[in-house]
């Protein structure tokens, strides 16, 4: 049970990304009128991470898109500490310690510490030239190293590495792709939709290898010069981008000792095993009404739709709250192909298509037991919309032959069932 | 210089010049404009960015694309046929040169 804020409440948010952003915006907006504080340790005001690897070709630098406009935190009356990490953090006394040697008490704390690359941990992962993309800084440093690169090689075909392939491709960079499983994205799209992405990149000149994963990068005089795939095969490297996921920020809660699951686990209402702390985000591992476990989810709406549940909740507590249960929407953009996610597909999913790949817009209907349970549109926004309101109806009077269909309106549909 | 005049529900306004192209919403973060959200990065993928183009400069737009023409059916605010857009999908600098809009009363 969630008690609501009292106005003489501290409010502590770490991480000042997409969702602790919104935490601030959503408690304001909610009404609650004491004291908040963020923390972050980036020392940028905050930034949108999406462009980041979507818009490398073209601009001649980064200019970062802002969460909100500047002025932001003052008028919501939040004192942002930005470039301070959280080094400890103590449950019992309510209080945290900062980098710059300051200390903290609150009332109530949201982790949205969200996540950093995963480490490679492989010979020559230190070389120069060898590049991550999570941060601004990041994304400053791969930009100015791929105007002066030729071969670019991406070690991961997941959202991030083929966004930054199309992008070092359109800039007329010769791009190779290593990949370790047989298919792109494998782990978020179903066979038929990334077998499609991959004919497309393919397409486009880009060397897409399946099935070879990294067995080390070599270099001269520190700087890489070569990609060795788990094959043997040696391709030759002026950079690299190692894009093969991330691991949440669960450090400080660990230490803490609170339960951690993958992430940092949380309760259908977003609380930890601490009846003070909560979590949001990329970092966070809450029960998933869609995929009916325990999931982590990294996205934007994801991170925000969070935020504002958890904002909510705090200023006006709940009675017979049914918990956070959101249906989780995901895009990506790479190059000319739009992929657009509704829901959650799991493996055993039977996968039907509605239209044709061959005219390059199409959807996959992902059914579980019997009922539709994700859909992944591949430049065919209007499928995309419709699904993200057929999903959070009951769907299971819905057949697959009428869904599929293209000539069915699925908005019209999505309205008859709600 | 190109230029945008956003004019908020309250009435105030502000004139933002331009020293290359840019859309509406990118311009609005970047400048402190209040009122547009831009939550997915100007992808047209999230409707919060929506603006009401003043009359004098309807009939200089871009045609609208099938994902702005989707999204829109999902604004907050109310939706106008002829005025609405997706301040993400109009640049300003490159065949238009200047214009006026109206930030809606919400984005979420
Ligand atoms: C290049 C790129 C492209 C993406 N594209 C898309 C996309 O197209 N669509 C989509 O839906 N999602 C996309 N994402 C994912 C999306 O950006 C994330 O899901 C979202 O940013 C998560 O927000 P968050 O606030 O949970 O975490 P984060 O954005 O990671 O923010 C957490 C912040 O907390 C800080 N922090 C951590 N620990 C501490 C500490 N102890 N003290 C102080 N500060 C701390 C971190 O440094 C960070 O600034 C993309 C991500 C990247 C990197
Ligand atoms: S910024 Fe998301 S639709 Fe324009």
């Amino acid at each position: 049970m969630t008690q609501p804020l009292q106005p003489h409440e501290h409010v502590v948010i770490i991480g000042t990304g997409q969702a602790g952003v919104q935490m601030v915006d959503s408690l304001r907006q909610n009404g609650f009128t004491g004291p908040i504080t963020v923390v972050g340790d980036e020392p940028h005001t905050p930034y949108q991470r999406p462009p980041l690897s979507k818009e490398l070709a073209g601009s001649s630098s980064i200019v970062p898109l802002p969460l909100r406009p500047e002025g932001f935190f003052d008028q919501a009356e939040t004192q942002a500490l930005l470039g301070v990490e959280v080094t400890d953090l103590d449950p019992q006394a309510k209080e945290l310690k900062l980098s710059d040697g300051g200390r903290l008490s609150y009332n109530r704390l949201v982790l949205a510490t969200g996540a950093r690359n995963r480490d490679l941990p492989i010979e020559g992962a230190d070389l120069q030239g060898v590049h991550g993309l999570r941060t601004l800084d990041d994304a400053e440093n791969l930009h100015t190293a791929l105007s002066e690169a030729w071969r670019v090689v991406i070690v991961g075909a997941g959202f991030i590495g083929l966004e930054v392939a199309a992008c070092a491709n359109k800039l007329g960079k010769e791009v190779t792709v290593l990949e370790f499983a047989d298919r792109p994205m494998a782990r978020a799209l179903t066979s038929s939709a990334s077998h499609y992405v991959a004919a497309a990149h393919t397409e486009t000149g880009i060397n897409l290898k399946l099935g070879e994963g990294i067995a080390s990068l070599q270099g001269q005089h520190g700087k890489v010069t070569t990609a060795v795939g788990s094959s043997g095969e040696q391709y030759p490297a002026d950079l690299v981008l190692i894009g093969v996921g991330v691991v949440p920020n669960t450090e400080l809660a660990e230490n803490a000792g609170l339960k951690i699951s993958n992430g940092i686990a949380v309760d259908t209402q977003l609380c930890t095993s601490d009846p003070h702390i909560y979590a949001v985000g990329d970092c966070t591992t809450f029960p998933n009404h869609f995929t009916g476990g325990p999931t982590r989810l990294e996205s934007v709406q994801n991170a925000t739709d969070q935020a504002r549940y958890l904002g909510a909740l705090l200023v006006q507590g709940n009675d017979d709250d049914a918990g956070y249960r959101e249906l989780p929407w995901f895009w990506s953009n790479q190059g000319g192909v739009r992929i657009q996610i509704a829901g959650i597909s799991a493996p055993g999913d039977e996968a039907v298509l509605r239209g044709d790949p061959e005219t390059g817009k199409f959807s996959v209907l992902c059914f579980r037991d019997g009922a539709l349970a994700a859909v992944e549109s591949i430049n065919a926004p209007k499928d995309h919309m419709a699904a993200r309101k057929l999903l959070v109806g009951d769907t299971s009077s819905l057949s697959r032959e009428e869904l599929s269909d293209p000539e069915t309106d699925l908005r019209k549909l999505a309205k008859s069932i709600r | 210089m190109p230029r945008i005049t956003y004019h908020q529900p309250q009435g105030s306004q502000q004139t933002i010049e331009l020293d290359e192209p840019a859309p509406l919403m990118q311009t609005a973060l970047r400048n402190g404009v209040p009122g547009i959200v831009g939550e997915c990065g100007g992808q047209a993928m999230c409707a919060t960015c929506h603006v009401y183009v003043r009359e004098d400069y309807l009939d200089q737009l871009p045609e609208k694309s099938e994902d702005e023409e989707e999204m829109l059916e999902e604004v907050a605010s109310p939706f106008d046929e002829r005025r609405s857009r997706l301040g993400c999908q109009i640049t300003i600098g490159e065949d238009l040169e200047e214009i006026e809009v109206d930030v809606p009363e919400s984005q979420v």
